[in-house]
């Protein structure tokens, strides 16, 4: 069990450098501090200004190799910064990149922790009743739901929720955020039921050929034969045997929570990371756009570790060897 | 003139190919079956996929002149090539501002419009007729799904089979880069590609397909694994086939299914990617996600307008539903598993 914790550990150490040493040749290597500070100051900027620009940033080092001293190059510089979490100023305006991150968690959080809480339950809950009468037409209503909401883009769903729900019927407020508890939930509550909206038809899906896959096994078949109901068959036999690759599919999604949401937070106003990116992509802020990619992969990264640790504690068929 | 004989070869090309595949899958009895199927299960959204394809690849085939419009400034309007789509379409067919559906005078002034009473879904911010622009969409979309599909499928299929079927070093490496790759979020990988490669045609589609063919290699090179085992590969080895022979013959066909699953899949993911890309500014010219993008801020105008944004998204809609129902009913009749079932 150690020996495998540490191999995993080592393939997500691995995972990690190839993800840094990517997002090195696309940002360094492709393209070079120079166009950075191009983008940044605009073409007709002078040379002198661009040299300032790039020295103020730390990129005027060379870029992977430097006989007098090897340390001193932006690849190991990229390295070492990323890792320890000092992700430097932002190119756009200056501001310290960790800060704003941490900041930004919060409010992303607040977004969607409730939307991933719902969500979930929402699609288990409807994929568990789709699956008890399956080939039936209530099941085919659903897939055909299911269908037509995946069919349309999360766009769609916001301008029209916030058209719908925001301006015409006036239920919620059409952006903006509170700390205050009770303002908090008035906000969020759009952004949450677009989210689960959007999300709802795959996920169904998804659970459904589970609980399909689920229901052809022998012990189901055993259950309804010493007269268990399809309601008990579900709740006790299907769903508890179910739950690993529920949980599997899940923990994944987890590190998404932490980088939010870049098209819910930025059209519901919401000051999370999702809209720092959008920002930092206005602003053509590749500091913080590398900063952001980074910390997702870690955290996808972590959370497949997690996965594959907790499959084994979950299923005791799974022996490693 | 160039980009437009390039674009009419490339339309030729693509018609030749469907007649040839099509000739193909009547000639081979599996496929017909399958073809079959396929089109009793779902007949609308072919149709649907079908016509399409059709006024997309109608928009690309353009060539200069025509007969001039009597009213307008001149012939200067016919100096560039216009595809069939244009054609349909008076070459003067602007107005000066939005215009309802129909409506014969401007929606804000209500100036009288140049062709009252003729642009059925109305005109966007500069006058554009919204039909016109939508038909232009499609042609958009499928250049986003095509070009996209070609660069990730053939990378996902060489390095999927290399890595399944040589093993070792190289499916270390393979399996390596596709953690990488799915390691990083998507739509933030996908950001930041097209925000350092550029935001032409060609950078985005490239963008997209750096993103887009991990998917499809991981499902390859699992089915690779598989096929490797099984007992005619082994007695094509037995007999003495060189490795190629036995990938060419008996682990490509194999994986086609998966393949044509995941094209289908892949396209209307890849449009729906666009739009995103299109609200962040990184999308195409012309694409509905620019149109939907530019009709963001008109359902707060005062009487709101209301034509661009249903008919860009009525289109996307569309396309997006009836590629999802195909990619379905596809791996109903394609995948063996489903296919044993049905018999």
């Amino acid at each position: 069990m150690i020996a495998f914790i540490l191999r995993r550990l080592a393939f997500g150490a691995a995972t990690v450098g190839g993800v840094l040493t990517f997002l090195f040749m696309l940002f360094f290597l492709y393209a070079t501090p120079e166009d950075m500070a191009r983008r940044a100051l605009g073409d007709k900027a002078p040379p002198q200004a661009i040299s300032t620009w790039i020295a103020n940033h730390g990129y005027d080092r060379p870029l992977a190799w430097n006989p007098d001293a090897p340390a001193d190059t932006l690849l190991v510089e990229h390295f070492r910064r990323s890792l320890s979490f000092d992700f430097g100023r932002s190119d756009a305006d200056g501001m310290p990149i960790y800060q704003r991150i941490r900041e930004g968690v919060g409010p992303s959080l607040a977004l969607t922790l409730p939307l991933f809480v719902l969500g979930l339950l929402f699609s288990v809950a409807l994929g568990l009743v789709v699956a008890t009468f399956r080939d039936s037409y209530i099941d085919r209503a659903g897939l055909v739901l299911c269908v037509l909401t995946m069919s349309l883009s999360i766009l769609l769903y916001i301008i029209g929720g916030q058209w719908l729900l925001g301006t015409v019927l006036r239920w919620f407020p059409v952006s903006g955020f509170d700390t205050d508890p009770a303002m908090l939930l008035r906000f969020v509550a759009l952004p949450v039921l677009v989210g689960v909206f959007v999300s709802f038809g795959e996920q169904t899906r998804f659970y459904r050929t589970l609980f399909v896959e689920e229901t052809s096994r022998d012990y189901v078949r055993t259950a309804r034969a010493k007269g268990c109901g399809d309601g008990r068959v579900m709740w006790r036999h299907v769903l508890p045997n179910a739950l690993i690759p529920i949980v599997t599919h899940v923990v994944v999604a987890i590190p998404l929570l932490f980088t939010g949401s870049i098209l819910l937070e930025s059209f519901f106003g919401i000051p999370g990371l999702g809209s720092m990116t959008v920002e930092a992509i206005h602003g053509n802020d590749f500091a913080t756009l590398r900063a952001m990619v980074f910390l997702g992969s870690l955290l996808f990264i972590a959370a497949q570790i997690a996965t594959d640790v907790l499959y084994t504690l979950l299923d005791p068929r799974i022996r490693l060897g | 003139m160039s980009a437009a004989l390039l674009s009419n070869l490339i339309v030729a090309a693509l018609v030749a190919l469907a007649i040839g595949l099509a000739w193909l899958v009547r000639r081979r009895p599996l496929w017909r079956a399958s073809a079959r199927e396929l089109w009793r299960r779902r007949p609308i959204a072919l149709a649907v996929l079908g016509l399409y394809a059709c006024v997309a690849l109608l928009d690309a085939v353009s060539w200069v002149g025509g007969q001039a419009p009597d009213t307008a400034a001149g012939t200067s309007l016919l100096a560039h090539p216009r595809s069939v789509v244009d054609r349909l379409f008076p070459a003067d067919f602007q107005e000066r501002s939005y215009s309802a559906p129909l409506a014969d005078v401007e929606f804000y002034g209500g100036f009288k419009l140049l062709h009252p009473g003729a642009h059925l879904l109305g005109t966007d911010i500069i006058g554009r007729d919204v039909l016109h622009q939508t038909l232009r969409g499609a042609r958009v979309a499928l250049l986003i799904g095509g070009l996209t599909s070609l660069i990730a499928i053939p990378l996902a299929l060489l390095l999927g089979v290399g890595a399944g079927w040589l093993g070792g070093r190289f499916d270390d490496l393979v399996f390596f880069l596709i953690s990488t790759l799915a390691s990083m979020p998507s739509l933030l990988l996908l950001v930041a590609l097209v925000m350092v490669l550029g935001t032409g045609t060609a950078q985005v589609c490239l963008a997209l397909g750096v993103t887009g063919w991990v998917g499809l290699c991981r499902l390859v090179r699992a089915e690779t694994l598989k096929l490797r085992e099984l007992d005619y590969v082994k007695a094509a080895r037995v007999l003495g086939a060189s490795d190629l022979a036995i990938v060419l013959r008996h682990v490509l066909p194999n994986l086609g299914h998966l393949v044509l699953i995941s094209f289908v899949l892949m396209f209307s993911g890849l449009v729906l990617s666009e739009v995103m890309l299109s609200w962040l500014g990184l999308g195409l010219d012309g694409s509905w996600g620019r149109m939907i993008d530019q009709a963001r801020t008109e359902l707060s105008r005062q009487p709101l307008v209301w034509w661009n944004l249903f008919s860009a998204s009525i289109a996307l809609f569309g396309l997006i539903l009836a590629a999802n129902l195909v990619a379905d009913a596809l791996r109903d009749v394609l995948d063996p598993r489903t296919a044993t079932e049905r018999e």
